[in-house]
């Protein structure tokens, strides 16, 4: 697993607590403020090549990231 | 500034207002009610004669020399005992008194060796001075007193002698063991002309002794004396400077002969630790001249060629070309660099700056991102802002203290002591932790709560205290409904079932029972506060945890006054510091948001370069980042990263993967073998600056000696990047600290001058608060209204299984400190010369082991070996490590896991297996291996 999905992976789980929207927005919102944009950038691809690694609500919140 | 001798006012300072009038040998003076006419004498400017007190120690009165009389009283009371009246008329000088101390002086030096003109406290002996000030010209009993001058000196501490026969059994000793540092661990042995000091009826080396100090501080004759004055003699000048190991960050004396330190003694007036100290601070600072020091700038080309030594412009002109080099093949972004917190904050912020600015990316991280990462993220997010609450002398005023992953007697001792203080005046005490750490239990200290919780349980028990004090109408509603905001949504949250301390129960392995008893005590039992430490922020749920007890200190109404707080205890000298300095990749100094237009414009005005608005790597996305390629260079200041951070094989291959690394330290460290350029560094003693403590105190670093390198670090930095092209120029390090003072906010009153006319200021110090804030939230949150936060419990991936059914934890000891780099090139070794794996003796025997087998310790990324120690400390299930020795490399096991928020790693949860070990030393095999590549 690319660190990235790990990572992500590990926020989503802290977040299920939340509504689905509420959570995939403080996760996108987490990482924009703590991420560098080259791991942005890797989980992009990622989410492109192999969504299936990523928790539900991770990859909500990664979709917010290509919106803003 | 030099202050050899302290003045010494007979007894403690009692709180309160000056009330009490009194005149002592017609000298009036006003002081507060319960100080003792010896230390009104004092203040009025009179020396009584005294050899039992001293003002670090509560009056004892044995001694009898400090005699005086009181107008309309009888006899002659000692003066260390009778606190002040009003309208009391003292008079220290009498006939009567001089004949009185006379008679006592000469029964003292009947059995005194005196052989003072070469005895190593000559002229820094209280005996001998009272000799002179009571004027003794005659000792009718003789000289040959038959008790103690043929008692064998005692010289197996390795930093200070006990020599009895010059012992006058004043008890300062026994009772500085006592009262201020809390281990009890001499007494007075035998009555009458028998009695002497004892460590226990054994050496010292053997005894209970913790090698503090304060019974060497204590003694007035040459009894227990520094090895160090025994060999080089007394010291003759002192410089008032800040301690380099712990968080604690005591003030010291570094006392010196000439220009040879002879000994490192703790400063009365110093804030953090007001005349304390440890064995470390006080005499572990040896590794400062061991000749593994390379003050030698040194390169070259590749890992596997030998160094090639260089003159200074050689390495920084080499540095910086290879820097341009990699940034123009690699872009802007492939190199950064890692800040210290073993530096200066001047120093920290020059690197910071040198990456912002001149390398024109946010790479930069701190060794803070494996410890208190949690810590600035948790605070942040519930209080606004990145630091503990309270100042040290707060827990002095503490009901009811607990203390939550940290070992403060070993991580934080001069802290500790402070704390066991108040516990011994009957504080209660509730300790959070897997292992039975000496706190628990200690003389006439015992905790009413051990949650001996299951390792990666943190979260679960804090909620279920939370749970406990909302559902049993606990809550200081008052404090929440003016003070706080989310409350609503987070009691509904922590108010459901599964957080209840009976829901837990098989998780934590604590009984419910004992859960709810704690919440009871700690929202009920008066001033509730909290002291945390690694074992809180080094898993999965750090950041989490932060939140969770910042919630529970709100629902109690646990902040915002002394007593109360939540409070990290941090581990290196100046992790606050570095925090504060702008060391972590989305965050400029003072805490502010890299993508803040305003801020940042701030910045760019004054450091003239344009910054990046997004964050950069941190630590651990930079050794991804390495082995995957978008990483080409790491510039590390003063951090061991091949050593103690997680996963070594993994940080190895990182390393491996660079193009360019510098490291800028003492020693030719583990993260050296695969470095391209060494920059010497400079110790505590040659550095000038300041340190920031675990309770926000600013405190200053004052160099004892020139750099033996030739240049301070941060002249070596700034050097750098004018190399790559960037201008930066300071003539002296406090003109950073006026940099960092127009920048920061939080630092607006900050200076030098400051500094040297207060002695030191806690943050913020600004026009609001021009001496500093020892305790913060008093009136508001920093954020306005305190945030409550949910904190559901999610456990941790890292799950013991059949392969690996042990939970590894780890920790650090008393003598030594992380790495050890700097402990282990001292004498320290001598109480702990390698690390050893705690474990159960039912675990034990299930495996075979024996107490001192070499056993083999396995995870799922690596293997390491050591030797056992069977403790029942620790629960079945867990075992226990120290990383102060590389041979061992205990973070050869340690995993990739990590606290979902900020990145710091999980170093106190891994599934381990143990067994006897049969085949050779694998990391031996490793370290073979990585001479060889």
């Amino acid at each position: 697993m690319s660190p990235q999905i790990r990572m992500i992976n590990d926020i989503a789980v802290q977040f299920q607590h939340q509504a689905p929207d509420a959570a995939a927005a403080a996760i996108a919102e987490h990482i924009r403020a703590f991420w560098d944009p080259r791991m942005r950038a890797e989980l992009m691809r990622r989410v492109d090549s192999e969504p299936e690694m990523l928790d539900p609500i991770a990859l909500a919140a990664a979709r917010l990231l290509t919106t803003g | 500034m030099s202050l050899l001798k302290e003045p010494d006012l007979g007894t403690p300072a009692k709180p309160g207002p000056a009330t009490v009038s009194l005149e002592v040998d017609g000298l009036p003076v006003t002081v507060p009610e319960g100080t003792s006419v010896m230390r009104a004498a004092a203040l009025s400017g009179i020396d009584v004669p005294k050899l039992c007190a001293t003002d670090s120690l509560e009056a004892f009165g044995s001694c009898r020399l400090c005699l005086v009389e009181i107008d309309g009283r009888r006899g002659t009371p000692a003066s260390c005992t009778t606190p002040v009246a009003e309208g009391m008329r003292v008079s220290t000088q009498t006939p009567k008194l001089e004949k009185l101390r006379q008679g006592v002086m000469e029964l003292y030096i009947s059995d005194h060796p005196l052989d003072c003109l070469t005895c190593s406290a000559n002229g820094d002996c209280e005996l001998q001075d009272m000799s002179g000030a009571v004027g003794l010209r005659q000792v009718r009993y003789g000289y040959d007193g038959a008790n103690h001058l043929d008692e064998k000196t005692d010289t197996s501490n390795p930093y200070f002698d006990f020599d009895a026969s010059k012992c006058i059994s004043c008890s300062r000793c026994v009772r500085a063991c006592g009262e201020v540092q809390g281990t009890f661990a001499l007494t007075i042995e035998g009555r009458g002309f028998e009695s002497k000091v004892s460590a226990g009826g054994t050496d010292f080396m053997s005894s209970e002794c913790v090698s503090c100090g304060a019974c060497v501080q204590a003694c007035p004759t040459a009894t227990l004396q520094e090895k160090s004055v025994i060999q080089l003699g007394m010291p003759s000048r002192s410089v008032i400077t800040t301690c380099a190991y712990c968080g604690v960050g005591c003030s010291f004396k570094a006392e010196l002969r000439g220009n040879e330190l002879v000994r490192m003694v703790p400063y009365k007036d110093g804030g953090a630790n007001e005349g304390h100290s440890c064995v470390k601070g006080r005499f572990a600072f040896g590794y400062a001249s061991h000749p593994d020091r390379v003050l030698t700038p040194m390169v070259r080309e590749s890992i596997t060629d030998e160094w090639q030594p260089v003159d200074w412009d050689t390495a920084i002109l080499f540095t910086a070309a290879k820097l341009r080099d990699i940034q123009s093949r690699h872009g802007v972004g492939a190199i950064g660099g890692i800040t210290s917190s073993r530096t200066t904050n001047e120093e920290v912020y020059v690197v910071q700056k040198m990456i912002r600015a001149a390398f024109g990316n946010n790479n930069v991280d701190t060794c803070a991102r494996v410890c208190h990462s949690p810590t600035g993220y948790g605070l942040k997010q519930t209080f606004g802002t990145s630091a503990g609450t309270q100042d040290f002398r707060s827990v002095a005023k503490s009901d009811v203290i607990m203390v939550i992953g940290a070992n403060p007697t070993d991580g934080h001792p001069v802290f500790a002591s402070r704390m066991k203080r108040r516990l011994r005046e009957g504080a209660k005490l509730i300790v959070i932790d897997p292992r039975r750490i000496d706190l628990v239990r200690s003389p006439h200290i015992e905790a009413q709560h051990h949650l001996q919780l299951a390792p990666g349980t943190n979260v679960a028990i804090v909620n279920a205290m939370a749970h406990v004090v909302l559902t049993e109408g606990l809550v200081d509603r008052s404090f929440v409904d003016e003070r706080c905001e989310d409350f609503d949504d987070w009691a509904a949250f922590i108010a459901r079932p599964e957080n209840s301390p009976e829901a837990v129960e098989e998780l934590t392995g604590v009984p419910a029972e004992e859960v709810r008893q704690a919440a009871r005590l700690f929202a009920t039992g008066g001033n509730g506060a909290i002291y945390y430490g690694l074992g809180v922020t080094e898993h999965s749920q750090g950041s989490t945890m932060v939140m969770g007890m910042a919630n529970l200190a709100m629902a109690t109404g646990n902040i915002g006054r002394e007593g109360v707080g939540v409070n990290p205890l941090r581990g290196q000298n100046n992790v606050q510091g570095s925090c504060d300095m702008g060391s972590f990749p989305h965050e400029l100094p003072g805490y502010r948001h890299v993508s803040d237009d305003v801020v940042r414009g701030v910045f760019e005005n004054m450091w003239g370069s344009t910054l990046q608005a997004e964050p950069g790597l941190r630590i651990p996305n930079m050794f991804d980042a390495a082995i995957e390629g978008s990483f080409r260079a790491l510039y590390v200041q003063g951090e061991d990263i091949a050593q103690s951070d997680p996963n070594i094989k993994h940080v190895h291959a990182a390393l491996k993967a660079l193009e360019l690394v510098v490291v800028q330290d003492l020693f030719l460290n583990e993260t050296a073998k695969f470095a391209h350029v060494f920059l010497p560094g400079t110790s505590f003693l040659e550095k000038d600056g300041t340190f920031t403590n675990a309770e926000r105190r600013i405190n200053r670093v004052r160099p004892v000696m020139a750099p033996r390198t030739g240049k301070h670090e941060w002249q070596i930095v700034a050097e750098i990047a004018q190399a790559m092209g960037y201008p930066m120029q300071y003539g002296h390090p406090s003109e950073i600290m006026d940099e960092i003072a127009a920048l920061t906010p939080t630092f607006a009153g900050v200076s030098f001058a400051t500094l040297d006319k207060l002695g030191s200021v806690q943050w913020p110090c600004n026009e609001n608060a021009p001496e500093g804030t020892p305790i913060m939230h008093m009136d508001g949150f920093v954020r306005g209204r305190g945030r409550f936060v949910q904190t559901p419990f999610v456990p941790t991936r890292e799950r013991s299984t059949r392969k690996y059914p042990l939970i590894l934890t780890t920790g650090r000891i008393l003598s030594q400190y992380n790495v050890g780099a700097q402990t282990r090139r001292t004498a320290n070794v001598a109480w702990h010369p390698e690390d050893v794996l705690e474990i159960h003796p039912h675990d034990a025997e299930v495996r075979g082991i024996n107490d001192g087998d070499e056993v083999v310790l396995t995870s799922r990324v690596g293997e390491t070996s050591l030797r056992a120690v069977l403790a029942d400390r620790m629960p079945v299930g867990v075992v226990y490590t120290t990383f102060h020795h590389p041979v061992t490399g205990a973070n050869v096991v340690t995993t990739e896991n990590s606290d979902w928020a900020t990145n710091c790693p999980e170093y106190k949860v891994t599934a381990v297996q143990v067994g006897l070990r049969t085949a050779p030393k694998p990391v031996e095999e490793l370290q073979t291996a990585m001479a060889a590549e």
